[in-house]
């Protein structure tokens, strides 16, 4: 596994961030994941200006149900095209959580992280051990690493890659 | 031994093993459907790098989200999907024809909604055809690529959230007043990655029809997948047109064990929206009541439906509706139907515009954009900030009677005072 602590600045977001709120459906014709950036969070209150600010290496912190809504991917590809390399949240909803270990996505269960977070921290995230430190305030708390065929799914890099690999084997 | 939950015996079937919740299983789905969006899914199956699809059989297109193309975007990504058929020789194909309509109604009209059948589609309202007694679910695009290649998926076999429901429907209240009051106690992530039964016998008195608008909003709960029982209704709704044999009526046992039970009454509940920006924000009828509203929408996966035109159409016969008011059938065959029965009639006396079946304005593509400031009552599914087409509008979800009430007065009605 590469190097496992990732550290970055936090941008942090509430409960039930749905898929129109990450990457609205205006832009769903658009199929280059690497022209989605672009668009996040373009209709979240107070984040229009995500997509333009938003340098790589930053960190996306949310609340609960992170993701919910619709199948569409675009919502996985805005963020991890824009270089953020891992969403933390209190939970995500269930295709979103999917859909970012089939892609290859870090994403991290951490009950109440967004509490512990505000806008600008630093973040320390330990992708191994799911330790998750806030530089800023000094903060630290457990998340739940992905595990088990998720984690094989990651480590390849995602489902598509996983599938080659286990057909080359 | 333990009872089994309607997940657990599904997927321990297909399985071919006996499961319980918790485990993960892989199995062999029997449809897989995509819509508009099999333009990439296309494109990331090429990336894996086998030739042809697992069996062409077994997937499903039916082009809906933005039908006839409204710009040149959709109109490749259509065109694509052509090809894409054409090269793999998919045969269950429904394209910009009057075969077709929203792919979840198409599913279910033609007979590929089936009980006990494992189905999956790239759309999160895949969860509709629980209302059929299978067990089916949203996945992403990537996942339904790997799927098409491998005839493969892997699901953690869920637990289950049981909710009985009892007592009859008041005159002027719908299933779709039911799953909102539902979500709005439970909220947008009270059954994260469940399966939810529906059981009891208000359900059973319920047509297939209503069930669908119960079993579609699933996913606005978090749910993986809603079913209700494979009784005799279901039975006489697919008689004569199943695409396969290899369905079985299965449900889950009167001892089944359950992650959290739930009861309702249909007596108590009242018409009732929900407010932006989320679909759990639930608000009874009277809380809204007489505050302008401009545009009104019936139709969407969630009550296009005929049962649905029938009801509003009720409500509109020999009135005028004072804001614009567009209705779109569900599908060609709600459409006709509609028609025979004089319904369109009724709809463009009272000053309605009818749509070509599709999802029209429910995601924001065409036929109904709102403009800033602008307030739509919708019979659809979802209240996003901005899932209309403007981040300044504001919608409200509400059953096809309140829809139709409040566009005859030009604000959030009750209507049981007009029935």
């Amino acid at each position: 596994m590469k190097d496992t602590i990732l550290r970055g600045r936090a941008w942090v977001f509430g409960d039930d961030v749905d898929t129109d709120l990450i990457y609205h459906n205006k832009y769903l014709a658009e199929t280059d994941p690497k022209e989605m950036p672009q668009y996040s969070f373009e209709y979240y209150p107070g984040k229009e200006n995500f997509a333009k600010e938003v340098k790589p290496g930053d960190i996306v912190v949310a609340g609960r149900n992170f993701g919910c809504g619709s199948s569409r991917e675009h919502a996985v590809y805005c963020l991890k095209y824009a270089g953020v390399p891992v969403v933390l949240a209190d939970s995500f909803a269930r295709i979103y959580y999917r859909n970012a270990v089939n892609n290859g996505y870090p994403v991290l269960f951490a009950p109440g992280v967004a509490k512990m977070f505000s806008d600008g921290d630093e973040i320390e995230v330990d992708m191994e051990s799911g330790t998750i430190k806030n530089l800023t305030t000094g903060k630290s708390m457990h998340g739940d690493a992905v595990a088990d065929l998720e984690k094989d799914i990651m480590a390849a890099g995602g489902l598509i890659e996983y599938l080659k690999s286990k057909a080359t084997e | 031994m333990m009872g089994k939950t309607f997940a657990e015996k599904v997927l321990g079937k297909h399985a071919k093993k006996d499961v319980v919740a918790g485990e993960v299983v892989t199995v062999e789905p029997h449809f897989c459907m995509s819509h508009d969006n099999a333009a990439p899914i296309a494109r990331n199956f090429k990336k894996i790098g086998v030739s042809k699809v697992w069996d062409p059989g077994h997937i499903v297109f039916i082009l809906d989200h933005a039908i006839p193309a409204p710009s040149d975007k959709h109109a490749i990504n259509h065109y694509e999907i052509r090809e894409f058929v054409q090269e793999q020789g998919i045969p269950n194909f429904y394209d910009v024809t009057s075969k077709g309509g929203v792919c979840h109604q198409v599913m279910c009209d033609e007979g590929f909604a089936l009980p006990g059948l494992v189905m999956v589609g790239s759309d999160s309202h895949t969860c509709t055809y629980g209302a059929f007694g299978a067990f089916s679910t949203g996945i992403g695009r990537t996942e339904m690529a790997a799927t098409w290649a491998t005839g493969n998926i892997w699901f953690k076999v869920p637990e289950s959230m049981k909710i009985t429901v009892t007592g009859t429907l008041p005159k002027g209240v719908a299933s779709k007043d039911l799953i909102l009051k539902i979500i709005g106690d439970i909220k947008a992530d009270g059954a994260d990655y469940m399966s939810v039964e529906f059981h009891g016998p208000a359900i059973e008195a319920m047509s297939v029809a209503e069930r669908m608008t119960l079993t579609n909003m699933g996913i606005e709960m978090g749910a993986k997948n809603a079913v209700c029982p494979p009784d005799a209704k279901v039975m006489a709704a697919i008689e004569g047109k199943q695409k396969t044999d290899a369905w079985e009526a299965l449900w889950a046992d009167e001892d089944a064990v359950y992650a959290q039970e739930l009861s309702y009454d249909l007596g108590d509940l009242v018409p009732c929206v929900a407010k932006p920006h989320t679909v759990d924000n639930y608000a009874p009828i009277d809380e809204v009541k007489g505050q302008k509203i401009h545009q009104a929408f019936l139709g969407s996966c969630t009550n296009g439906r005929i049962e649905d035109l029938r009801g509003a159409a009720e409500v509109l016969k020999g009135k005028t509706v004072v804001v614009r008011t567009v209705v779109i059938p569900a599908s060609w065959k709600v459409y006709r139907q509609a028609m025979k029965e004089g319904l369109l009639d009724i709809f463009l006396d009272a000053g309605c515009v009818i749509c070509n079946p599709g999802c029209g304005p429910c995601m924001g593509n065409h036929e109904g954009i709102l403009a800033p400031g602008e307030v739509c009552i919708s019979t659809a599914n979802r209240n996003f900030k901005g899932r209309m087409g403007n981040k300044e509008s504001f919608i409200y979800l509400a059953s096809p009677l309140t829809v139709a009430a409040s566009a005859i007065k030009g604000e959030f009605a009750d209507p049981r005072e007009v029935l």
